[in-house]
């Protein structure tokens, strides 16, 4: 789920860079789209389910070893993960604009 | 007793004639997205500004020339492989192919676009 809304996130970049390597005036267009409240809400979104896809990433690698299998363990690490993108979503945000 | 055939077993490519190859390259693809980015989410945190000299030279500095084809091609190759998942999974019939191919075409446009913005930026012709 979160990875497919984060390949839509690709299109952004891909979209970002291509007006970089167009010129300053279509780089300014992009980036006006991005800077509009439409444009920061879709890059906060993006910014969780990236978090969240990356935590929940690595807990499937760590179950590719074959651990944490135990209800009560793979309950205990998707908290984690909500709890990390969250907090990570909010650091990341207060350090852009900081 | 096993029915396989000895080439069968050596060959290892199972029922779908495919073997573990994309299931390995997601494994693959996704170890080498963690340190990729973060190293991009770290490294726009810490510009300054987000304005067109700014940017460009930031991307044009030959070590994020580098990193940043790597986390383009890295995200892409990754993106596609998860995409065909669920194409595959939810998609039925003739769509599914139409799909799956429409999809191989879009991620190869993206690909050429990214690399060759990033290597115009670089090269400095734009």
């Amino acid at each position: 789920m979160t990875g497919v809304a984060l390949s839509f996130g690709t299109l952004v970049f891909i979209a970002w860079l291509l007006s970089a390597a167009t010129g300053p005036e279509a780089y300014g267009r992009v980036q006006l789209l991005i800077g509009s409240i439409i444009g920061q809400l879709a890059i906060a979104g993006w910014l969780f389910a990236f978090y969240y896809h990356l935590g929940n990433g690595v807990r499937h690698l760590f179950w590719d070893t074959g651990r944490g299998f135990e209800m009560a363990q793979a309950r205990a690490s998707g908290w984690t993960v909500v709890g990390f993108s969250a907090t990570a979503t909010v650091i990341s945000w207060l350090v852009a604009f900081w | 007793m096993s029915l396989k055939s000895p080439l069968g077993r050596v060959l290892g490519l199972g029922s779908a004639k495919e073997g573990t190859e994309h299931w390995w390259s997601q494994r693959v693809t996704a170890v080498a997205m963690i340190p990729l980015t973060l190293w991009f989410a770290l490294s726009l945190l810490a510009l300054d500004a987000y304005d067109y000299v700014t940017v460009t030279n930031w991307i044009a500095a030959p070590i994020n020339t580098i990193l940043l084809l790597l986390f383009a091609m890295t995200m892409l190759y990754h993106s596609k492989l998860g995409t065909q998942v669920v194409v595959e999974d939810y998609v039925h019939g003739g769509t599914k192919v139409v799909t799956l191919i429409g999809l191989k075409l879009i991620y190869a446009f993206l690909g050429v676009a990214s690399v060759f913005s990033i290597l115009r930026i670089s090269l400095g012709s734009a």
